[in-house]
């Protein structure tokens, strides 16, 4: 895609290994602290706010934006974490998505939700997430964070709070790895298997 | 999953058990919620088609298909067309073009579902054949040992009581061996089927010098018929030698405990304060797992594209 000329370096050193590392763990952390910022900013503080993050990455980062919000406040905000497996709209057009726990230790009446994602895409995850946390309650509020918004939009959503926007190609792969789930934070890009074969 | 149906408990790999049983822990948590309903199955039709009386399994079924918001229609061959003499195949074929989805079958002949799974493109479910295999109870008692126990590798598990007539031995007895569990069946001679020493595991005539040594002891409906049909002298005489009473439960381990796939002669197989028991029964959890297991699986043989051609 053309657009990815926007990253020069990027776009060069994707063409020449399938794979660029777009940001390492000092940026992944920058872009966190940021988002903990704005979401203060906008609500005015973290009065009724909570955190939940979409199985699989986004929980460990909702833990870690729901960590930087009580630093910046000084006061608990609550993170949770919710499972989208049985509220997908793909059901029974792929094999089963692997299942997880729903953990809400809050009433969601009332809350302001920031709901974490590592990659908006098409966005339909964040469709089936809205869907999940509607059977728990009604939040006053439900905004979107994302780490990495590659584009591509099936549906008609947007992210409140974005860490990088990523233009990407439809097959290409964005990569999140996490501390928590793979040991070191990075995100990168991937150009399909097949390609990066090809490449070679 | 590598099945599209699930007729036997040996249809299942270790690890295919293992995602079974993990996705029913998480379903396990949406029977907590104000909404006990999740929209996955939604339009997804399943068929309970029972030809034997059933409680629990088929309650547990419908459940299990409604709180995925599945359609359900619940077929018993009382008041239907089977006492009319329909046969199993035109009730089959009736199905089928009525567009459903799922069969889960219960029939008194041993490989029903079997010869089902042929004539439909629908995803058939063994509930219990004849005297051959119930899975899906297998896979709840798994599911309850495994809330108790860390690991099935080596645990030691007892089915004492009628092993010849009971389904639930059978699909128990491959499910655990397929875990690497160290199954011991307990039984009189009469009630051990004929080349039993081939199912690769333990036997035993001697309850009491198999009890201190076991994690679980499942024991077994023994049913009025088999002693008129002569498979032991009487009932008192069974209780003596094969029921778990008071007595039987001290000489267990502190940890060990006792299932029971249900319904329950109490008094005969079981002792009423043995079954009741709070700290050793886990004979109603059994029943409660059953509406988790039984949606995950479900979920994972509906929930796939759909294999028909």
């Amino acid at each position: 895609m053309l657009r990815a000329a926007s990253n020069p370096t990027g776009l060069e050193a994707f063409l020449m290994s399938g794979r660029t590392v777009v940001m390492d763990a000092a940026d992944v952390h920058r872009a966190l602290v940021r988002i903990a910022h704005e979401v203060v900013e906008r609500n005015k503080g973290t009065d009724g706010l909570v955190v939940v993050g979409i199985h699989t990455r986004g929980v460990p980062l909702a833990g870690r934006l729901a960590a930087k919000l009580t630093e910046i406040e000084g006061r608990p905000v609550p993170a949770g974490a919710v499972d989208v497996a049985m509220y997908r709209d793909d059901i029974g057009m792929r094999p089963p998505h692997a299942t997880h726990d729903t953990h809400l230790p809050f009433d969601l009446a009332g809350t302001v939700v920031v709901l974490v994602d590592d990659v908006l895409y098409t966005g339909r995850t964040v469709r089936a997430a809205l869907d999940a946390l509607t059977d728990f309650g009604r939040p006053r509020a439900i905004q979107l964070a994302v780490l990495v918004d590659r584009g591509h939009r099936e549906l008609p959503l947007r992210a409140d709070y974005v860490g990088k926007n990523l233009p990407t190609a439809a097959d290409q792969a964005v990569r999140v790895q996490l501390q928590e789930t793979d040991g070191s934070d990075a995100v990168a890009i991937e150009s399909a298997p097949r390609k990066a074969v090809a490449s070679r | 999953m590598n099945t599209k149906h699930l007729l036997s408990a040996a249809d299942l790999t270790a690890g295919e058990i293992t995602r079974v049983l993990d996705t029913a822990a998480h379903l396990a948590k949406v029977t907590d919620r104000a909404i006990k309903k999740v929209p996955t199955l939604r339009g997804r039709t399943v068929c309970n088609l029972f030809f034997e009386d059933s409680t629990r399994t088929r309650i547990s079924f419908e459940l299990a298909a409604k709180r995925l918001s599945a359609d359900v229609i619940n077929f018993s061959a009382k008041g239907s067309s089977v006492s009319k003499g329909e046969s199993l195949k035109d009730t089959a074929i009736t199905l089928e073009a009525m567009g459903v989805d799922a069969i889960v079958i219960r029939h008194g002949a041993s490989g029903a579902p079997w010869r089902l799974a042929e004539w439909v493109r629908a995803v058939v479910v063994n509930a219990g054949d004849g005297t051959h295999e119930h899975p899906t109870q297998a896979l709840l008692d798994l599911y309850t040992m495994r809330q108790r126990f860390p690991s099935f590798e080596g645990l030691r598990v007892a089915i004492v009581g009628d092993v010849l007539h009971s389904r639930v031995a059978r699909s128990n007895v491959l499910a655990l061996t397929t875990m690497g569990a160290e199954v011991t069946l307990v039984a009189p001679p009469t009630l051990l089927p004929a080349r039993v020493e081939s199912w690769g595991v333990a036997v035993s005539y001697d309850l009491d010098a198999v009890l201190p040594k076991q994690d679980v002891v499942m024991m077994l409906r023994v049913q009025l018929e088999r002693q008129r049909a002569g498979f032991f002298p009487s009932m008192r005489e069974y209780a003596r030698l094969y029921g778990l009473d008071a007595r039987r439960l001290d000489a267990m381990a502190d940890h060990a405990i006792v299932m029971h796939p249900g319904p329950m002669n109490r008094g005969v197989e079981i002792a009423a304060d043995v079954a009741d028991s709070l700290e050793r029964s886990v004979i109603a959890d059994q029943v409660a797992n059953g509406i988790s297991v039984r949606m995950a699986l479900l979920y994972l043989l509906l929930g796939g594209p759909e294999v028909r051609q």
